[in-house]
This record gives structure tokens, C-alpha cells and sequence, in this order.
């Protein structure tokens, strides 16, 4: 059961890795990136009956980070929806020169 | 007897600083206050005079003999080299201290005059008071550093002087040329301090003189190459052949300056540094040999310059030249005595002349300026028949005039035919033949000087007057202020040379009624005595007789004649010759041209020295300085720059890119972890 759980855990990760490195659109990496959160939880709890009840309470901490980062992350992305009328990630390149 | 304290010597020095402070700060906080360097700027040079001469019979009360050195504290002490800030009197000292607030308390109160209309009145007497304070430091320092101090702060204060009108172009080139010309001569003292330091170990005077004749061998390499280098400083400071070029453009600055510095003072720095290095250069028989030669070639070639200048001021400063260069005959011929005689003499008939031709000049300049004519207020072709405009300055020029070429009893007759006649009998030994060329190029020149000053008188005081109709209504005597320092002058040009009357004179009738013999030769004794032991001892004795016979009186009674056959002569050839002004008169031709234009020195100094120096600085700032090092700095920043332009082109600007590095770098670490 373990093992199961730690893969699956794995595959959401990587699936949220690769949604990051090649999707544009930025709701898309927003949403991956809370994949990736969650796969991080959900090893967590997998593996808090192997080591420790205490992964489970990161877990709590981690629900609420990614609370308060989808409130601002979709905030960001409204506000830059409103300026350019876009969320494509290629038409933003500020993070340059 | 008791020994000897002198009080107050350190406010001889102090007083013309505080003089300096207090009009330097006038001319900053309020120029327009002129009653403040009136008082304070003649004021403390006076007070130094008392003191000085306060000090000086002091001095002659206890019969001094040894030199007195105030400690006032220690300057440098580094490893083995100690240097105090030490003042010295003695015999020498006290003369120069005499000559140099005497003399420059007269030039100060005339200079209130003369300025008084000026708007930079309180820069110049904080100026003036700096340098007399620089000056006092140099003659009575007691080492060869603090000597090389004051040396040093003359040299600033001319040059600041000279260029004292700075917003005239030619003025401030002519300060800039001074100063250059006398980093050569200083290159010359700091070299001769460095090898008087390693071949004795001290530098103060004292020290030195007495350790000099065990150190060195007589005629040595090692003191030969320290005195040249010493005379080499002192033919920068002192004007002479080869570097006397600064002295003649040094005339830009105001007349009381000329006066001051570049006639009765800080050029005779290189006389008084000769004397005071007495002992050393009498073991240096070459040396003497350079010194008495350069000092005779100097005194006949500024003459034969002197004699076509029309700028009253250029003939007075190649007069100075002139003078200097007897001066050096006398101190190389080892006549100490004599050539600081000359020294003093000079310092009051020349301060007289040239303070006489700024009263001429300001009488001119004033005449000129009211009627609006731009004609040279210095040139002698614009004067002529000045002696019925300003009589007191007209008769004070005649006694200066006859003092310097040497018409006895005059005070130049005394000093200048003793030079002559040091010179002459000092034809003896290996050198003989030099010195008997010198005796009569010395000779040649005070021919020269008597014609060239006659000339200056003729042509300013005498004849018709050719300033012009309008303008000779405005030419007038100039004010009390300025015409008692010259009576004062021409007093001190008359009966200054009684102080030192040759035995041989005084004992002749006629001429013997004069008081004192050889006083200054007997004060002076305890400083040269060191030095004429040692020529003595080495088989320079100097005989009684001139190279072509004939005894003292006999050619004293001659060098007179000479003097006066050619005052004569002048006047009358000259008085005969018609001269227009400046503006209408053509140009000199032939040799008239040669000398007009001063032998073409500077032209070849020119191309000889100034040009081939500019274009090697030229081309080492293109070569070196542009191409290697800015070309190594600037490559420097070019390769960064394009090291840097490639790292900026893996910049994308695009999120998914850097989060793509940061997994490949994640996904690195990790590999290393597992497998490394």
C-alpha cells in the first residue's frame, strides 16, 4: 500500500513538474503548481505510518499556504488579465535584461 | 663672556606669517578693507626689522663667534636622520635677516602706494608678507632641508607674484615659466642634500661644515659632484646661465615684486646658499672654477642684452642677471665676503632702481589712462624728459644709477671693483688662466653696465619729452608713500658701501677719508674662516696684485674712470640719437636685432628643449598612456562585458524556462546525491 501511494504521489508530482516547464497558460501553471502541492501532502500522509503522525500536521500547514497562495496567484493573474487581456505566459518576459 | 641668547629670533620668522594670515583672510572676508593690510602688511615686516636689528647688536655686544641654534622642535627623526626645526644666527644669517626685512619693509610701504588703486590690494600683501616669511626661513634655517622649506616657499610665492594678474595670459604663462624653470635647480639641491646625507649623515649646517673637510678629499669626485649640484639650485634660484630665462618674464608681476623678490631677495638665495656651502665648494677647486665662470659668462651676456631692451623694467632684469652673476664671481672666486657684500649693496641700489621705475611707471601708466592711450606705460621710447615731471625720482635713479656702475663713493664701487679685484688675484694655482679670462669678462661687463643704465636715464628722464601733448600735462611726481622709500634708498645706495672700505683705500689720500675698513670682511670672518683655512691650506693663497699688474688703488682708480668715461660717453651718444615713440619707431636691424631680441635664447630654448620635450610627453601619452594602459584597462572591461552579453542571451524573460533549469538543476543535485 505503501509503495502504491508513494508512486502515485511521484506521478502527480512529475505531472505537475512537466505542466510547469511546458504549459503557457497561466491558470494552467497555476494549477499545477497546486498539483504538486498536494502530491507533496498526500506522500506526507503515506508515509506517516511508516515514520511519524508529525508529516500529517505539515500537511495542515501546507493546505494553508496553498490557501493563501491561490487567493494572491489568482489575484496576480487577474490584475495581469486586466492589463494585457491575456494570461498567456509567452507574452510576459519582464523577468529579463 | 657669557654666551649668547638671542630673544624673539623665532618671531623674526613668526611675525610675517601672522602678517600673511591676517591678510589672507582680509582678502577673503573683506577685500575692500584696505586699511587692514596698510597697517599689518609693512607693519610686522617693520617689527621683524627691529627685532633683527635688536638681535644684531645683541650679537656684536657679546662678540659672537660660534653660530647660535634655537631649537624650536624636532621635525623629522626617521632611522638615522634627524632634522630639527631649528633656527640659526649667526655672522651670515643676521646680514641676509638685515638685508631681507630692511630692504622689504622700504618695498612694502611703497607698495602701498603703488597698489592702492589695485582690487586685489589685501591678496597682495598677504603674498608679500608669505614671502618674507619663506625667505627668513631660508637664511636662517638651520639645516639644508628647512633651508630647502623656505627654498621652496619663494619659488611658490614668485611664482604667485609674477602671475599676480592672473587673468592676463602672458602674466600667468610668465609665473607658470619661473616656476618650471626653477624645478630644475631644485631637482639640483635635493640631489646634493641626498648625497650629503649618504656620505655624512647629517644635514645640518653645523654638522656638516664641521665633519666636510675629514669626509671628503680635497677636489674629490664625491664633493665636486655635491657643490655642482648645489650651484646647479642656485643658477635656477639666482638666474644664471642656463637657466636665468624665468627672471627677465618674472617682470609681468607688479614692480614692488621685481623689487622685492627678483631683484634684492630671493634671487640672492643662490649667493647666500654658495656662501653658507663655503667650506664645501673650497674643496671643490672645479667647482669654483664652474661657479666663477657661469657667474662671468652670466654677468657679461645679461649685459650685452641689457643694452637694447626698451622696456624699462627688462633692462632692470637683465641688470639683475647681471649683478647676480658678479655676485657669483665673487662667492666662486671664494671672496665670500665680497660677493654677500655685493649681495647687500645690490639689494639697495637695484630695489631703489626698479622701485624708481615703478614710480615712472605709475606716473605713466596714470598719465595714459586719463586720456585713454594704449600706449606701453613701460616703454622708454613713450618717456624721455621725466626729470621735469618727477624730480625726487629722477635725482634718487642718478645715485643709484652711479652706485651700480660703480662710481666712487657709491656703494656698488666698493663691492663690485673688491669683486674684481678677488677675482684677479685669485689667478693661481691649476686655474690661473680661467681666472684671468674671468677677470677681464667681469670687467667687460661693468663697462657694459655702465652704458646700458645710462642709456635707461637718458632715455626716461632726459630729452624731450615723447609721451605726447595731452598726456604730459598728467605726469607728476608720485606721493609721499612712494618717493620715501626711495630717498631712504638712495641714502642707504650711497653710504652703503662704507661699511667695508679695503685697507689699501682707506690708507690712500683723497680717497681715505672714509670711516671704517673692511668691517664687513671682519664680521663675516667667523664664517668664512672655515672656508679660507681650508683654500689656504690646499695651496689656493691669493696674491696682492691683478693678472696685469698694478696694485689695488691703481685699478680702483681706473675701474672709477672707466665708469665715469662711459656715463659720458652714453649720455652724450644717446643724448645725441633722436628717438620717436614706441609705436612709430622702426624695428632694430643687424646686431641691434641679435641683442633686441636677447640672442634668440628663448627661440632655442624653444626648439632645443620645450618642443622635443612636448613631443616626447605628446607621443608618450598617445603610445604609453592611451594605447597600453587604457588599452589593457578598457580591454578588461570589454572581455567582462562580453562575457556578460552571452550570459544575458540565456535569459528568456519566460517563467517556464527558469523553472525548467531550476527541475534540471534539482534533478542534478539529486543524481549526485544517489549515484555520486
Amino acid at each position: 500500500m505503501l509503495t502504491q501511494s508513494m508512486i502515485l504521489a511521484s506521478l502527480l508530482f512529475a505531472i505537475g513538474v512537466a505542466g510547469v516547464i511546458f504549459r503557457r497558460n497561466a491558470i494552467i501553471l497555476f494549477l499545477c503548481i497546486e498539483l504538486m502541492l498536494n502530491a507533496v501532502n498526500l506522500m506526507f500522509v503515506a508515509l506517516s505510518t511508516a515514520i511519524g503522525i508529525q508529516g500529517q500536521v505539515f500537511v495542515f500547514f501546507v493546505m494553508t499556504v496553498a490557501a493563501a497562495e491561490a487567493a494572491v496567484g489568482l489575484a496576480i493573474i487577474i490584475s495581469i488579465f486586466r492589463l494585457r487581456e491575456t494570461v498567456d505566459m509567452k507574452d510576459f518576459n519582464l523577468l529579463r535584461w | 663672556m657669557e654666551a649668547f641668547h638671542p630673544t624673539l629670533l623665532w618671531a623674526i620668522v613668526l611675525l610675517p606669517l601672522v602678517g600673511f594670515a591676517v591678510n589672507g583672510l582680509t582678502a577673503f572676508a573683506a577685500p575692500d578693507r584696505k586699511s587692514i593690510p596698510t597697517w599689518i602688511g609693512p607693519g610686522v615686516v617693520g617689527l621683524a626689522f627691529v627685532i633683527a636689528v635688536s638681535s644684531f647688536f645683541g650679537m656684536r655686544a657679546a662678540g659672537v663667534e660660534e653660530p647660535v641654534v634655537q631649537t624650536l622642535w624636532q621635525w623629522i627623526a626617521v632611522g638615522g636622520l634627524r632634522i630639527d626645526a631649528a633656527l640659526q644666527l649667526d655672522a651670515l644669517s643676521i646680514v641676509m635677516t638685515l638685508v631681507v626685512t630692511g630692504v622689504g619693509f622700504l618695498i612694502h610701504v611703497f607698495s602701498v602706494g603703488y597698489m592702492r588703486e589695485d582690487a586685489g590690494y589685501a591678496r597682495y600683501f598677504a603674498y608679500l608678507n608669505l614671502f618674507v616669511f619663506f625667505m627668513l626661513l631660508l637664511v636662517l634655517g638651520s639645516s639644508f632641508p628647512l633651508m630647502f622649506v623656505g627654498w621652496e616657499g619663494v619659488g611658490l610665492c614668485s611664482y604667485l607674484l609674477i602671475g599676480f594678474w592672473f587673468a592676463d595670459r602672458e602674466k600667468a604663462d610668465a609665473g607658470k615659466k619661473a616656476f618650471i624653470v626653477n624645478r630644475i635647480g631644485d631637482f639640483g639641491f635635493l640631489i646634493a642634500m641626498f648625497m650629503l646625507y649618504a656620505n655624512i649623515g647629517s644635514l645640518d649646517f653645523v654638522t656638516v661644515f664641521a665633519q666636510a673637510p675629514a669626509t671628503f678629499a680635497y677636489g674629490g669626485a664625491a664633493v665636486t659632484a655635491i657643490t655642482l649640484f648645489l650651484f646647479l639650485g642656485a643658477t635656477g634660484k639666482s638666474a644664471q646661465i642656463p637657466l636665468y630665462v624665468w627672471l627677465p618674464d618674472a617682470m609681468a608681476g607688479p614692480t614692488p615684486v621685481s623689487a622685492l623678490i627678483h631683484a634684492a631677495t630671493m634671487v640672492t638665495g643662490g649667493v647666500y646658499l654658495v656662501a653658507r656651502a663655503g667650506v664645501l665648494f673650497s674643496l671643490a677647486p672645479i667647482s669654483s672654477v664652474v661657479v666663477t665662470g657661469v657667474g662671468a659668462l652670466t654677468a657679461l651676456f645679461a649685459a650685452t642684452i641689457g643694452l637694447m631692451q626698451y622696456d624699462i623694467k627688462k633692462v632692470l632684469a637683465y641688470s639683475t642677471v647681471s649683478q647676480l652673476g658678479y655676485m657669483f664671481i665673487g662667492v666662486g672666486a671664494g671672496a665670500y665676503a665680497a660677493g654677500i657684500f655685493h649681495l647687500m649693496t645690490h639689494a639697495f641700489f637695484k630695489a631703489l632702481l626698479f622701485l624708481g621705475s615703478g614710480a615712472v611707471i605709475h606716473s605713466m601708466h596714470e598719465a595714459f589712462h586719463h586720456t585713454h592711450k594704449d600706449w606701453d606705460a613701460q616703454d622708454m621710447r613713450n618717456m624721455g624728459g621725466l626729470r621735469h615731471h618727477m624730480p625726487i625720482t629722477w635725482v634718487t635713479m642718478w645715485i643709484a644709477t652711479l652706485a651700480i656702475a660703480g662710481v666712487w663713493p657709491f656703494a656698488g664701487f666698493f663691492s663690485k671693483d673688491e669683486i674684481i679685484w678677488q677675482v684677479g688675484a685669485h689667478a693661481v694655482g691649476p686655474f690661473a688662466a680661467w681666472y684671468r679670462v674671468y677677470w677681464v669678462l667681469a670687467l667687460t661687463a661693468a663697462v657694459l653696465t655702465a652704458f646700458y643704465m645710462t642709456r635707461l636715464m637718458v632715455l626716461t628722464f632726459h630729452g624731450e619729452n615723447r609721451s605726447g601733448d595731452a598726456e604730459r600735462k598728467h605726469l607728476h611726481e608720485v606721493s609721499p608713500v612712494m618717493w620715501v622709500p626711495l630717498a631712504v634708498l638712495a641714502g642707504l645706495a650711497t653710504v652703503g658701501g662704507w661699511l667695508n672700505v679695503p685697507e689699501a683705500i682707506s690708507e690712500t689720500p683723497v680717497l681715505g677719508w672714509l670711516p671704517g675698513s673692511e668691517w664687513l670682511h671682519e664680521w663675516l670672518h667667523p664664517v668664512t674662516e672655515a672656508a679660507d683655512g681650508l683654500a689656504a691650506a690646499n695651496g689656493v693663497s691669493v696674491v696682492d696684485a691683478a693678472p696685469f699688474g698694478g696694485g689695488e688703488v691703481l685699478w680702483a682708480v681706473l675701474s672709477v674712470a672707466l665708469a665715469l668715461g662711459t656715463i659720458m660717453v652714453a649720455a652724450s651718444v644717446i643724448g645725441r640719437r633722436k628717438y620717436r615713440p614706441a609705436t612709430e619707431s622702426p624695428a632694430p636691424r643687424g646686431f641691434a636685432a641679435v641683442l633686441y631680441h636677447k640672442w634668440y635664447v628663448d627661440e632655442i630654448y624653444d626648439i632645443v628643449v620645450v618642443r622635443p620635450v612636448l613631443a616626447i610627453s605628446r607621443s608618450l601619452s598617445r603610445i604609453v598612456d592611451g594605447f597600453l594602459i587604457d588599452g589593457t584597462v578598457n580591454g578588461a572591461g570589454y572581455v567582462s562585458r562580453a562575457f556578460g552579453w552571452v550570459g544575458s542571451r540565456m535569459q528568456t524573460g519566460q517563467v517556464n524556462t527558469y523553472a525548467f533549469a531550476l527541475v534540471g538543476g534539482v534533478l542534478i543535485v539529486i543524481a549526485l546525491v544517489v549515484f555520486g
